[in-house]
């Protein structure tokens, strides 16, 4: 080893370190441009010259890259005479390249203001980087120097492309001022590695993350593209990655794993329209897919979200989107059931970043907004200028010049039109993944005509191999909230399967005793965190270190190279050992990957773990000023602290313990009401299953066929059986909820039975909402007038029975729906009106059969009964949302009059049965039942989950989940699915011994409450109440938190005018603590 | 805009929501956007947890500006908690005049998990915004 010191600091390091390396180590920087850790020093650009001191002799002046560290020497990174010298060589450089936008800014830092010398107006400041790279670490020697001095040049050998060189563009990703050298050696185009996450918008490295926020956040090479595994060449990267963690000899391999279920999510594949179709997708650089889109769109996207068009980067004056490309064709009869919302959303967001003077359009044949909250984010995208257009888009051409694309379209009235488009998003489907066919030879599953899964009506996620299970658009193109909602459902499944072995393969981590540390004064230990290059290639680390240890309260600080891998987390638990530590702060990067890591590295050594915070200098500092060291450093001590002020007032917390009641209330006996219940009873818990009419089955109860040939009494019957007979059942009918209290764990009801009078109080951890809905009862059309005019429900009765008569049938859509009182879509109606059609046609094909509607919405695989209706003759007739149908009797017939939107002329119908599509509508009954749950309605008055897409199952208050025709209309697979999918929300309550509730919730404290009670109405979970009590013989108030039910979001905290309420790890003083450190003021 | 204010540096007080912005911020540094040093993040649960009193505090010791970052609306990790902060904002606003200060010395913005450039922005936008203002009148020195 040698002994040296570097700005009067001693380092040892091994013999043939150069002097930049061991400064390196020290975490100090010095500026170099010709410089690369995994090419051999070269010494050409003298940037990094240092001051070196041997005894005895006068100090010199060397380039520290290319010096080696000699015992004893001492070396000065910054003195004035190494100032100067930067500064000459920085002057020299910006003669040399005065429009390289780099040289300039190393130039502005060294403090040249002027150049004093000839410009030499060069693009190449000589430093060796291409060459050294192409020679050592590519082997190839295409590109090197020639001539000496002034006649120096940069050149591939006879200065002639060559075929040395293999266009791998290393040359120009090392070059400092951005030359592209590949150009001399190769007219080659490089070859371009597409960036899959982003639809090949642009190009990625051969070793690279798969995108920001992908999980693991690692990143990984591509085999196909990487230089070294394919010619043993490069290697760069195992070289720098000072984790040592690249391992080139890394293989695939087979891993067998024991397994009781298995549940299958592959997703879909989407449709890629071929060049040779009429869009002219990868052909015209403009006409894109709508998930490419997606990725213009998007802030982390190749455009950094600005709507730029591929072919120039410019942005478009108008976007075409084109619907149904790859769905509802001869191919594929099926709806993709996603893409009109997505166009829509697409076009919206489009205008947001671009401006409202995008013009979008949207060629559409139906536009199918069918689910919960669609139609009023349709109505939205209209009222924002987003223009729809009715035609099935033959053809797209491009005008070369512009690289504009013309589309002819049919307008409504027949006109035909030619409109240029700056762009072409093509609203691609959903295929069946890829490897379906391979996965259901392994497993066993059965798939349909297209290659989805097959499934059933009363059992959405089970497949027909026992133990297999699946979710998602692998069962049926779908939108997320179905996703979500069966992939709880096959969860379920699974724990039906396995609740014998439920939670026997869990090993709780087992953690020394507590040391309690109240009282003692502040002993904080600091560890800040070189990140390897991360954080110290810009901070300067050892003066964070050594601020650190100036703070008041830190009785220790230290630097480490990655202070999350294992050796440094024990360095910090000796150190809080050695230095009786009782709080620690980590400067690193962000506590939203790594603050559980190290609160439980503190808890191994017997700290709480809340007595920890983290310093965010890397996240949030060195990646976000990466050229600016010395104010990054000083953003650095500040992080630190802010970190420390706070972690000196943190108290110790613990998870609040809160013993559960396993049982599950069930409100609602139809389909959805009955599944969860059976589901949570095959889980192993009790259920008390509510039913308000004295027969199961609800809606349930009137539906006779289905279009998808199962039999629903049958479906009905079974389930029925099932719900009586299952031993963790309790069935109560005639029964209503009218009392509930408690919350998440411990709930207390009381059942009310008509008929009898009775009442029975209940206890139980969760409640499951499966109330369902009710049909509209038409006030229009006659109905209820003339007993000829029906509703769905009714003619389902007669077809069944038999007692059907007649020759002719109109049916009308959207009776009650898409109107001014309900703006929702009711979602089921049209393939009910399909089923009816169909069986009428089947029953006697010379019955006439006209369908009245607005739009179609036959989504998903409901398309190809509507397909079939048309086939057997089944007559649609659009009419305008403005203008409906009028019924009117007529000589012992009914008189349907109607303008027909297609042939724009008005028709009139006389025929023996008119039928009416009614609305699903929400019961009257949801908002005394929300208020008894303190759970929300929507506009639309049906139940208001926690999130749209992603908790499609919760309600914002724990415990408390949602399924069926309460949630919005449904289906019976997606309400069956929802169902399911419940059972499992409550699981992950019930299957628990106890709840441990986080620890960082509302505090009242006493003193300070006068009961004003500003903060409980503000409380979005309602877990605030006011109390009275009784004091010195007066009565007073004051609130109470249910820290069950609270969240910890400080609502409270921000509306108290008296600080008598706080949130835990957030108190007003601990936030006080922060803001002062931030400013410089100590406490 | 007066000039002198050129070199200087404002020191400004950022506070994030952990669910959003603090994640915009956190993206923001994993994509590599530059933006100005002269912002310091605190963390908070929600920007409905923000007291006032916490902002006017930070402003009348001497900070040059103050940020409040949170979920968009609708995308609330605490339903509305943010919409809260917006109606106190307005309050906020009234408060710094009687303290003196200008009232661009506070921004409340909506910064998505997603929106790391829309962070960068917002940020090199205060920065400037409080840089033609000037120091605070109640400035310290800081060390």
């Amino acid at each position: 080893m040698i002994s040296l010191t570097i700005n009067k600091q001693p380092i040892e390091v091994t013999e043939g370190t150069t002097l930049l390396g061991a400064i390196e180590k020290l975490g100090m920087r010095v500026p170099t441009l010709c410089h690369h850790e995994a090419l051999t020093p070269y010494g050409a650009c003298r940037l990094c010259v240092v001051e070196i001191h041997m005894d005895g002799r006068p100090p010199i002046i060397q380039a520290s890259c290319s010096y080696p560290a000699l015992e004893g020497i001492s070396v000065c990174t910054d003195t004035e005479r190494v100032k100067r010298a930067r500064k000459v060589v920085a002057e020299l450089l910006l003669a040399r390249c005065p429009d390289s936008e780099v040289i300039q800014r190393v130039a502005a830092e060294h403090g040249v203001r002027e150049i004093r010398i000839a410009k030499k107006n060069d693009d190449c400041i000589y430093c060796g980087l291409c060459v050294r790279m192409c020679e050592e670490r590519m082997g190839r020697s295409a590109i090197a120097f020639t001539g000496r001095g002034p006649r120096r040049r940069l050149e591939p050998p006879f200065r002639k492309h060559n075929r040395v060189c293999w266009a791998c563009g290393a040359c120009d990703f090392i070059c400092p001022v951005a030359k592209e050298i590949r150009t001399l050696s190769s007219d080659t185009v490089p070859l371009i590695i597409p960036d899959a996450f982003n639809i090949d918008l642009n190009a990625r490295p051969a070793v690279s993350t798969y995108y920001p926020q992908a999980v693991p956040n690692i990143p990984v090479i591509d085999r196909h593209f990487c230089v070294h595994l394919n010619y043993d060449k490069c290697g760069i990267c195992e070289q720098v990655c000072q984790a040592k963690a690249i391992k080139y000899d890394q293989t695939d391999q087979d891993v067998e794993i024991d397994v009781g279920a298995v549940v299958l999510a592959p997703g879909y594949e989407v449709y890629t329209p071929s060049t040779s179709q009429s869009y002219g997708y990868g052909k015209y650089p403009n006409v894109v897919s709508a998930l490419q889109f997606e990725r213009i769109l998007s802030p982390s996207g190749p455009s950094g979200g600005h709507v730029h068009r591929p072919s120039d980067q410019t942005k478009p004056k108008r976007i075409a989107f084109i619907q149904c490309v790859g769905s509802r064709d001869h191919e594929r009869d099926y709806c993709s059931a996603v893409c009109c919302m997505y166009a829509t959303k697409e076009a919206i967001i489009a205008k947001e970043h671009a401006g409202a003077d995008l013009e979008c359009d949207i060629f559409f044949m139906d536009m199918r907004a069918f689910s919960k909250g669609f139609e009023a984010y349709l109505e939205s995208a209209k009222a924002l200028g987003v223009n729809y257009i009715r035609c099935r888009v033959p053809v797209v051409s491009e005008i070369p010049e512009s690289r504009n694309l013309m589309i002819q379209y049919l307008t409504e009235d027949d006109h035909k039109l030619s409109r240029e488009y700056g762009m072409v998003v093509l609203s691609v489907g959903m295929l069946p993944p890829k490897d379906a066919r391979a996965l259901a030879a392994i497993t066993g599953i059965d798939l349909d005509q297209y290659g989805f899964c097959h499934t059933s009506l009363f059992d959405p996620v089970r497949t027909a191999r026992e133990g297999v299970f699946v979710a998602g658009p692998f069962t049926e193109p779908k939108d997320i909230p179905e996703t979500v909602a069966q992939a709880s459902a096959a969860a379920s499944k699974v724990l039906s399967l396995l609740h014998d072995v439920r939670g026997t393969l869990i090993k709780p981590t087992v953690y020394p005793p507590e040391r309690n540390v109240q009282g003692e004064e502040p002993r904080v230990g600091v560890f800040v965190c070189h990140c390897g290059t991360n954080i110290a290639g810009v901070v300067n680390v050892p003066n964070v270190v050594a601020y650190a240890q100036t703070l008041p309260g830190v009785v220790y600080a230290e630097n480490n190279l990655y202070t999350c891998s294992n050796d440094s987390q024990e360095r910090i638990r000796e150190k809080i050992k050695e230095h009786n530590l009782n709080r620690v702060v980590v400067a690193s990067c962000t506590p939203r990957t790594h603050e559980a890591i190290f609160r439980s590295t503190i808890r191994q050594a017997g700290l709480n773990p809340f007595l920890f915070e983290m310093a965010n200098i890397r996240d949030q500092c060195s990646w976000v000023h990466m050229h600016e060291p010395e104010k990054a450093t000083k953003k650095s001590n500040d992080l630190v602290r802010m970190a420390v002020a706070k972690v000196k007032l943190n108290d110790q917390l613990y998870p609040r313990p809160l013993e559960i009641s396993h049982d599950a209330l069930v409100v609602g006996g139809g389909v959805a009401g009955m599944t969860a219940a059976l589901e949570i009873a095959d889980h192993g818990f009790q259920v008390h299953l509510v039913e308000r009419q004295e027969e199961l089955g609800g809606y349930l109860r009137s539906t006779r066929y289905f279009l998808e040939q199962e039999d629903p009494q049958q479906g009905l019957r079974d389930l029925i059986n099932r719900v009586k007979t299952h031993e963790n059942i309790r069935l109560h009918t005639n029964a209503t909820l009218t009392e509930v209290h408690g919350s998440l764990g411990n709930f207390s009801s009381k059942i009310s039975i008509s008929g009898n009078g009775t009442t029975e109080e209940i206890t139980h951890g969760v409640v499951i909402v499966a109330t369902g809905a009710e049909s509209y009862s038409p006030v229009e059309y006659l109905y209820g007038e003339d007993t000829r005019v029906m509703v769905h429900q009714e003619i389902e009765q007669q077809l069944a029975d038999g007692a059907f008569k007649g020759t002719s049938v109109a049916f009308i859509q959207c009776v009650g729906s898409r109107n001014k009182e309900r703006p929702y879509c009711s979602r089921t109606c049209c393939a009910e009106t399909i089923k009816h059609a169909l069986k009428l046609k089947e029953l006697d094909s010379e019955t006439e059969v006209y369908v009245l509607y607005r739009e179609m919405r036959t989504y998903g695989f409901r398309e190809t009964y509507y397909t079939q209706a048309r086939q057997r003759g089944v007559i649609f007739v659009r009419f305008a949302d403005d203008n409906p149908p009028v019924v009117t009797g007529q000589n012992g017939r009914l008189s349907v009059t109607v303008r027909d939107e297609t042939l724009k002329e008005n028709i009139q119908l006389l025929v023996d049965h008119v039928v009416l599509a009614p609305a699903t509508v929400p019961l009257e009954t949801n908002k005394e039942l929300g208020q008894l749950l303190k759970v929300p309605l929507s506009e639309t008055k049906f139940f208001l989950e926690a999130h749209r897409k992603l908790r499609p199952l919760d309600f914002a208050t724990e415990g408390v989940f949602l399924c069926g025709n309460a949630h919005s209309p449904l289906a019976v697979d997606e309400a069956v699915a929802q169902a399911q999918g419940t059972a499992a929300r409550a699981a992950t309550i019930l299957s628990k011994d106890q709840i441990d509730l986080e620890p960082t919730v509302s505090c009242v404290v006493e003193e300070n409450c006068d009961g004003c009670a500003y903060c409980v109405e503000p409380c979005p979970f309602k877990a605030i109440t006011l109390v009275e009590y009784a004091t010195e013989g007066e009565t007073k108030k004051r609130v109470e938190v249910d820290i069950a039910l609270c969240k910890g979001c400080g609502t409270c905290m921000a509306t108290c005018p008296k600080k008598a309420i706080f949130v835990w790890h957030f108190k007003p003083e601990q936030l006080q603590a922060e803001v002062k450190a931030a400013l410089g003021i100590m406490t | 805009m007066s000039t002198e204010n050129q070199d200087f540096e404002p020191l400004i007080i950022a506070i994030c929501c952990y669910w959003c912005s603090y994640t915009g911020a956190d993206l923001a540094g994993t994509s590599r956007l530059q933006y100005p040093t002269n912002i310091r993040i605190l963390r908070v649960q929600c920007t409905g947890m923000i007291h006032p009193n916490l902002i006017v505090e930070a402003l009348t010791s001497g900070a040059d500006g103050v940020l409040v970052c949170g979920c968009h609306p609708g995308d609330c990790h605490y339903l509305e908690g943010n919409l809260r902060a917006k109606s106190r904002a307005d309050a906020i606003e009234l408060m710094l005049e009687d303290f003196g200060l200008e009232p661009e010395r506070f921004r409340l913005e909506w910064v998505s998990a997603s929106e790391a450039q829309r962070f960068a922005t917002v940020v090199t936008e205060m920065v400037e915004q409080v840089r033609k203002v000037g120091p605070s009148p109640y400035r310290v020195a800081v060390e």
